[in-house]
């Protein structure tokens, strides 16, 4: 056994360039399954603890405003363990050195072991009965460079208040902090800040009262039934609609990034470990081949069939080991790295990531099974194998024409053409798994590149053309049409386009989902909706557009009826036709033309805010025109929505695209440079049969790398399509209420995986033309085959 | 027998060669001093026992491999300068190699492994009136995985002598074949010699062979022992080992 060992260690040696391509393989399939995996138990953790520790609450509702004895009754319902009134008002900050319009939502303070607890970061929380102290989310005092005693003003109901910073906290209702109708963070223009419920209700005229509950539901409890029951009590208070908190935004957020994170886990060590388990088979066949005499001689000297399977199975699994302790460090480093970014994106108080033994295990045990399952029948021929037989020289390969040939291309191949065609078709399993291999390679970079080009069409659609205006403005109050006659008079104001945004529940059937309905002008050119082909699309009279994925939630098409049910001023409930579907990517809406949405709600012209087209000089001028009108509640600038998209995008998603690409690599450069090797030692007495005979360096080389060429040439077609299906199957994934992601690609990105493809070819066809320049030309000559 | 070439300058003219191979602590001294003229048509055999250099002195020939010292000379080449693509255009141009292995190449048919070297060659035999010459116009069409091993060897005989070479080259050609085969392989060879005028020079350590050669170098530890020429030629057919 210890000759045999010594073996062992020496083939590895001799097959060190291989041995360590396919361990770099298995390397990265480990990496991407415990970097995936451990970040996203380090997150789940984080959220399960977070949630527990600071009683995140599981049903919310907003509300118009009832009297706080209520809270008793709903407390007292079947299911509810605790219920906590609050008061949350949305309004307008007022930043010194910041003339950009601020907003924020107001929460009054969560009574001390209440739900929605805070998780203080710096100083305290307000002092009782100080009503100019604040507590202000982490994101947003970083952001502002806010510390305790910073001070701002805010507009608290119309009047300007100064308010001091008593501490800065995170809290589990608000990981994720976007402002309501926008799909990305931005902390400098949007936060969270809590102060205390006297002052804020007196303030919002609801002392004695709230307009917003968090609800703990009693272990095992139903939602639904808690839902049901709290919407009924809170029917004739303005209640909006209680949801769970599979709806709540945060948390809807967090949970299908960790969705996402699960999907990349299962795929990409998927790919990895079968390409090494086909590398492994491929290697150990070609080494059991060489080595049959070995065999055979070992066997005629009585060791056993297992002793030799578990010797070349000790191969597999010294190669394999290799890159499963490669793949720990380098996947716990990067994983490191990127649940830095998720703790630098979500500003979650703790964030244990660590290296779990039941990752490393299963990692290690997959990769093990993948590396043997794939050398086993290479391994097992050796059982197969008679002593006597063996040590003969196997019976020389048999070829035949290949199809182009018998196509008649035969008269326009020469002779070293026809060898390429040939050596590909002798084992047409082997070369369309190499293919397959290459492949992948190339696919996998579409997926690490396909969210930016995506997300980059996405903004284009959203807001290049659909929400094409400046500024939108919000009113805190329904405001009368004539607003927009002042709106249009302001200096600098160019173009005007208003809309209503009601709040409703819609319903077909069984099928319900709490929204808003907005009313728009017909003709609007700041505001557009647009159609399946993305033209815009005319506002009909009568009747609603939804949002295409509302369409499939609700279960309805053109021509169909749903069941409007407003929640505001007198509540009323009609069926609708449903009179088209228009396509969107963020966020669910339903629309109507205003006037008739006015006469829906039986309501003169009525509106919620605006749309502005202004002249980017006279921005700051305008921005401190509205501070001055208390009716505005918040104005947000479209261009700061793009950047906000885009400083997400710079900080996540480059991280996938560098990993993707650099494991991209590795695997092509894995199946090329290893099919290089093989066709070699396969081939490399004919070729150098064909150097005596006077074929130049140049010319062998063709024969040999043009096999790989073709190979490589094959597999980027395939690759790109399979790249594109690897797409559409992460974003099929990234479907949801909050977003509905498409696969879109740009050319740039084709190119620059078909480039990386052929630089990796070029370079393990380089490292093989080396040793081809090498060939011993006489010691062929002198062996039989 | 071609007196008049034979009366000018040798085709080949080695002097003094030598050969050392050194693998780690081992030298082995393959030649040591070898002189040597072959004239244009000449039947050459070099006889010897196993590891006399035999081999290597066919290898430096045929521009495989330079010697360790001396001269060698092929018309206007001289063979001692280690350039592979001057050693590759020469090998191209005017050597023809039989070996003992054959070495053909196997995803070929017979007709293309001929093609292989007349694509490349200048002035060469069609495949087809190469591979009648071995005897083989009917096997065109098969891979060597479908040949006997002398079809194979004939085959190979065809691939070195229809690109038309000035020399050809044999390192035992019969060495794997059985003696009705080899015989025949033989014939092919001498054919080749008598016909197309192709200096051979065939390596073998079978001195019954001898008897087929104009002259008979004798090799003996790296050295040449003695030259002996045959008054007369005998047809391969009338060989026997
Ligand atoms: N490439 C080589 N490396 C080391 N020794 C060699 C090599 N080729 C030949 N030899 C040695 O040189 C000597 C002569 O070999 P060779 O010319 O093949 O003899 P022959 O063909 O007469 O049998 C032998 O001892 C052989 O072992
Ligand atoms: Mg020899």
């Amino acid at each position: 056994m210890r000759a045999l060992d010594r073996k062992l260690w020496r083939d590895l040696w001799h097959m060190r360039g291989q041995a360590v391509a396919i361990a770099l393989v298995v390397m990265c399939g480990v990496a991407t399954h415990v970097m995936f995996l451990s970040t996203l138990h380090a997150l789940r953790d984080t959220q399960q603890g977070y949630y527990r520790e600071y009683r995140f609450a599981d049903v919310f509702v907003s509300l118009k405003r009832a009297p706080e004895a209520l809270r008793e009754r709903i407390a007292a319902l079947p299911g509810v363990a605790r219920a906590d009134t609050r008061v949350v008002a949305p309004l307008r900050v007022d930043m010194p050195d910041f003339g950009e319009p601020v907003n924020a939502l107001m929460v009054s303070l969560p009574a001390p072991g209440g739900l929605n607890a805070l998780h203080l970061r710096e100083g305290r929380l307000p002092a009782p009965e100080r009503a100019d102290e604040v507590v202000v989310s982490t994101p947003f005092a970083e952001a502002h460079g806010l510390h305790p005693g910073g001070r701002f003003h805010v507009i608290l109901n119309g009047r300007r208040q100064a308010l001091t910073v008593a501490g800065t906290a995170l809290s589990p209702e608000f990981i994720q902090q976007m402002r309501p109708g926008s799909a990305f963070p931005d902390s400098k223009r949007y936060g969270v800040m809590w102060m205390e419920r006297r002052a804020l209700g007196q303030a919002y005229d609801l002392e004695g009262a709230f307009n917003d509950l968090a609800i703990g539901l009693a272990p095992g409890a139903s939602a639904a039934a808690v839902m049901a029951a709290v919407d009924g009590l809170l029917e004739r208070y303005g209640g909006l609609g209680a949801y769970a908190r599979h709806d709540q935004r945060s948390h809807r957020f967090l949970s299908e990034e960790l969705q996402q994170l699960g999907t990349l886990a299962r795929l990409f060590p998927a790919m990895f470990l079968a390409v090494a388990a086909y590398l492994l088979n491929v290697v150990i066949g070609r080494l059991v081949t060489m080595q049959r005499e070995q065999v055979a001689t070992l066997k005629a000297f009585g060791y056993g069939n297992g002793a030799i399977l578990a010797h070349y199975l000790k191969l597999v699994a010294a190669i394999a080991a290799a890159g499963i302790v490669a793949g720990v460090g380098l996947g716990h480093w990067l994983g490191g790295l990127l649940a830095g970014l998720y703790m630098d994106f979500y500003h979650f108080p703790w964030l244990r990531y660590t290296l779990e033994p039941l990752v490393v295990v299963q990692a290690a045990a997959v990769s093990l099974l993948a590396a043997c399952a794939g050398a086993w029948a290479a391994v097992a021929r050796v059982a197969r194998l008679q002593p006597a037989q063996a040590m003969r020289p196997e019976p020389p390969a048999r070829y035949r024409e290949t199809l182009p040939e018998r196509l008649g291309l035969k008269r326009w191949m020469s002779q070293p053409t026809r060898m390429i065609a040939r050596h590909i078709g002798r084992r047409p399993l082997k070369s369309a798994l190499a293919v397959v291999g290459i492949a992948l390679g190339c696919g996998i970079i579409l997926t690490g590149l396909f969210q930016r080009d995506t997300v980059g069409y996405m903004i284009n659609v959203q807001f290049g053309m659909s929400q094409r205006e400046d500024l939108s403005l919000s009113f805190t109050d329904p405001t009368a049409y004539r607003a927009r006659f002042e709106l249009a008079a302001l200096p600098g104001i160019q173009r005007v386009e208003v809309f209503r945004a009601v709040p409703v529940r819609l319903k077909s059937g069984h099928l319900e989902y709490r929204t808003s309905i907005r009313g728009l002008e017909s003709g609007g050119e700041l505001q557009r909706l647009l159609d399946a082909d993305l033209r815009p699309v005319a506002l009909p009279a009568e009747g609603l557009l939804l949002t295409d994925h509302l369409g499939k939630r609700l279960g309805v098409k053109a021509g169909d009826r749903i069941t409007v049910e407003v929640l505001e001023g007198a509540r009323p409930r009609r069926d609708v036709v449903v009179a088209g579907l228009v396509k969107e990517y963020l966020g669910v809406s339903a629309y109507m033309d205003l006037a008739a949405l006015n006469a829906f709600m039986r309501e003169g012209p009525t509106i919620s805010g605006a749309w502005l087209g202004v002249d980017r000089a006279q921005l700051a001028g305008l921005f401190e025109r509205f501070k001055g009108i208390p009716r505005v509640a918040g104005v947000a600038e479209r261009v700061q929505e793009i950047r906000a998209f885009n400083r997400v995008m710079d900080e996540t998603m480059l991280f996938f695209t560098y990993v993707a690409t650099v494991f991209a690599v590795v695997i092509a450069f894995g199946v090329i440079y290893n099919s290089a090797r093989i066709a070699l030692t396969e081939r490399g007495r004919e070729l150098a049969s064909l150097r005596v005979l006077g074929f130049t360096r140049g010319e062998i080389a063709y024969i040999l790398l043009g096999e790989l060429a073709v190979l490589t040439l094959a597999a980027i077609p395939l690759g790109l399509v399979a790249g594109r299906w690897m797409c559409h199957y992460i974003a099929s994934t990234m479907q949801n209420d909050l977003f509905r992601v498409p696969v879109v690609l740009a050319p740039q990105t084709y190119a620059f995986a078909v480039t990386v493809v052929l630089v990796s070819a070029l370079l393990s066809g380089l490292a093989v033309r080396s040793r081809l320049d090498k060939l011993d030309l006489v010691a062929v000559l002198k062996t039989p085959e | 027998m071609n007196e008049l070439a034979q009366a000018g300058r040798p085709i080949f003219e080695a002097r003094g060669l030598t050969k050392v191979y050194e693998m780690g602590e081992v030298r082995v001294e393959a030649l040591r001093g070898v002189d040597l003229d072959i004239h244009a048509g000449e039947f050459l055999v070099l006889l010897g026992p196993s590891g006399s250099g035999k081999s290597t002195l066919l290898n430096i020939l045929g521009g495989l491999d330079v010697p360790t010292s001396g001269t060698v000379r092929y018309g206007d080449h001289d063979l001692t300068v280690d350039d592979d693509a001057a050693m590759t255009r020469y090998r191209r141009a005017h050597v023809g190699f039989v070996f003992q292995f054959y070495n053909l190449i196997p995803s070929l048919t017979a007709r293309e492994n001929v093609a292989l070297v007349t694509e490349i060659a200048d002035d060469p035999m069609r495949p087809e009136d190469a591979l009648a010459l071995v005897g083989l116009a009917h096997r065109l069409d098969h891979f060597p995985s479908q040949m006997s091993g002398g079809e194979q060897q004939r085959v190979a005989i065809a691939r070195a002598v229809a690109k038309r070479p000035q020399v050809l080259l044999c390192d035992e050609p019969t060495g794997a074949l059985d003696v009705h085969t080899g015989v025949m392989v033989l014939e092919v060879i001498a054919r080749v010699n008598r016909e197309l005028g192709t200096t051979t020079v065939v390596i073998t350590h079978n001195a019954v062979i001898a008897g087929m050669a104009d002259r008979v170098v004798h090799f003996g530890d790296g050295q040449v022992a003695r030259i002996e020429r045959n008054a007369v030629r005998q047809p391969a057919s009338g060989l026997s080992w």
